[in-house]
């Protein structure tokens, strides 16, 4: 079974995002980057279906030259190879680009039986890469996935949506993306990182993947970015718990009208 | 006369809140840009359905009412939305940001090669053209965007953007269309995880809980609370990583981000990823023993106290405070 991982590098969540001064980009300098989560928990689906039933993990990120750091990650935790997409013309591009990009590296990979994705990023925060993948090359898609059950030529995966888990049967190969709940991925050790410096980590630009500008001209481009609103200042209430109980009702319902 | 298209989804019969949202800011936007409203409808013919999208707006809505598309299935929802936007050739899509238009919309901006917009949370004209605003790093900053080309497709936040008001005497002509319902990937079953439970991206107020009710066995408090104000739950990812409650009560960047009239957090300290999935909303409360703690730079109202003798009393307070309402 080959298994195909996308990944994101994105900024760790606990790091404090600022705003860049040309007002489109974030100050990155000091920030942490570490695989998406949610791609973490795809990682670890593949590892553990390649374990019950043979095969391979092959990792596929795109983004600049430090995005290697996090397929290097990958490979720690046990991935057999890594494709990094990089290209000047990928900088700029949208979530439409990202996905025409990954779909040509992954239809290089061919023949699989399985791509793998994070449900979201934790950046652009799009969730647009797992539905874009698998349209441009024609597969089968369930999202959101909080189990994976691989049979033969099919998959049986539970997806959560509002309140409820859905029961999905899809024909393989799939795209499948990953939540939070579908595993616990390991840690990766000093054996692990060792040996993910040997792995073959093979570098692709837009031309090897035989991309024009013209495909990767991004549809949506941000304009502005901006810290979020400043919330009004605390008001805090005093008194003992039944006065302070008291008295947080009366302001819900007469100034913040909210009860 | 330019259209803006909405996608209407529907659950039990009934048009989610989500959708008749979409319908609503299809309505405003397109009376800023003299543009016309149409919906699609998938999986159901009823036109008590089509009526009421009329009254929020809707001048024409797209029904296929094939049997066979009565449960969500990607392929032949994102065929058929495709279809009508190629006939239509509308300016702006836009499809409410739940489960399902998370999963449809991606699928559908690949087929027609449009830019799409996740997760917007306000809208501005540009001339004949659309801005959207969208929170980036689970909303630590927010994005204005643009689109190139046409359809301009977004995903529109639920639980933002207001309801129109339903005019009865706005009609919607119904459309019928067909489109072929092979799928690959099914639904083989649904089962409830929250046992009517109410859903926290959809609730109008959420009670969420964190490390400092000290233990699983102290999380009732946030039930009782929350059940004394009809909420929600909601927790830290400290509690769910601790594996008192289930990760789908996840409040943050790496659960659910959330934006209700009013969100109470008890004994939540206010980590910068929780903060990212819930400071866009409307008023803030947080109850927490430690006066420095975070939670409090982004509540409006805080008390600082013990979680034991404050959430009780709080409880028994709304209780009656809200029955006497009635």
């Amino acid at each position: 079974m080959k298994i195909i991982v996308c990944v994101k590098q994105v900024p760790d969540t606990t790091t404090r995002i600022r705003v860049a001064p040309d007002g489109k980009g974030i100050v990155d300098n000091d920030v942490t980057w570490i695989v998406a989560p949610y791609d973490e928990y795809a990682i670890e689906e593949a590892l553990r279906i390649k374990e019950a039933k043979g095969g391979e993990v092959v990792l596929v990120s795109l983004g600049p030259d430090r995005a290697q750091s996090a397929l290097r990650d990958g490979l720690a935790m046990g991935a057999d190879s890594a494709v990094h997409l990089k290209d000047p013309l990928f900088d700029a591009t949208d979530a439409l680009g990202t996905a025409r990009a990954l779909a040509a590296a992954i239809k290089g990979l061919a023949p699989f039986d399985l791509v793998l994705t994070g449900q979201q990023g934790v950046g652009g925060d799009n969730s647009q890469i797992p539905g874009l993948v698998a349209e441009l090359l024609d597969l089968p898609q369930v999202t959101v996935a909080v189990k994976i059950e691989v049979r033969d030529a099919t998959a049986v995966v539970e997806r959560e949506v509002e309140g409820a888990h859905e029961t999905w049967e899809t024909s393989l190969p799939a795209v499948v993306s990953a939540q939070k709940g579908l595993n616990e991925p390991r840690y990766k050790n000093l054996k692990g990182i060792m040996a993910a410096k040997k792995k073959p980590l093979d570098v692709k630009d837009a031309a090897a993947l035989g991309l024009e500008a013209s495909v990767l001209a991004p549809r949506v481009a941000v304009v502005a970015l901006s810290p979020p609103p400043e919330r009004p200042p605390v008001k805090m209430i005093q008194g003992d718990p039944a006065t302070q109980a008291q008295e947080l009702l009366r302001l819900l319902h007469e100034e913040a009208k909210v009860l | 006369m330019p259209v803006i298209l909405t996608f209407a989804e529907h659950k039990d019969g009934t048009l989610r809140r989500a959708s008749l949202e979409t319908v609503s800011e299809a309505a405003r936007l397109a009376a800023k840009t003299g543009a016309q409203v149409e919906s699609v409808l998938i999986g159901s013919g009823d036109d008590a359905l089509v009526t009421e999208l009329g009254t929020y707006g809707a001048a024409r809505v797209h029904v296929f009412a094939d049997g066979a598309l009565g449960s969500y299935a990607t392929e032949p929802y994102a065929r058929a939305l495709a279809q009508v936007i190629g006939a239509v050739k509308p300016s702006a899509v836009l499809v409410p940001f739940t489960s399902m238009g998370k999963d449809l919309a991606p699928r559908v901006a690949a087929k027609v090669g449009a830019g799409l917009a996740s997760d917007c949370v306000a809208f501005e004209v540009d001339g004949a053209r659309l801005k959207a605003r969208r929170p980036v790093y689970a909303g630590k900053a927010f994005a204005t965007v643009q689109w190139e080309g046409e359809p301009q497709m977004a995903t529109l936040r639920p639980n933002v953007f207001p309801l129109g008001s339903p005019d009865a005497g706005r009609t919607a002509a119904k459309v019928a269309g067909t489109v072929d319902t092979a799928a690959r990937a099914r639904i083989t079953g649904t089962h409830a995880t929250g046992a009517g439970k109410l859903e926290l991206t959809e609730a109008q107020i959420i009670v969420s809980g964190g490390r400092g009710l000290k233990g699983p066995e102290n999380f009732h408090l946030v039930h009782s609370l929350a059940d004394a104000f009809g909420a929600a739950v909601g927790a830290s990812r400290a509690v769910v990583d601790a594996g008192w409650v289930d990760h789908q009560y996840q409040v943050g960047q790496t659960g659910k981000t959330v934006s209700p009239n009013l969100y109470i957090a008890v004994g939540l300290s206010g980590a910068i990823q929780h903060l990212a999935g819930m400071s866009s909303s409307r008023t803030i409360v947080a109850i927490n023993k430690d006066a420095d703690a975070p939670i409090f730079k982004v509540a409006n109202y805080g008390i600082v106290g013990d979680v034991f003798e404050v959430v009780p009393k709080l409880t028994e307070a709304a209780k009656a405070y809200l029955k006497s309402r009635g």
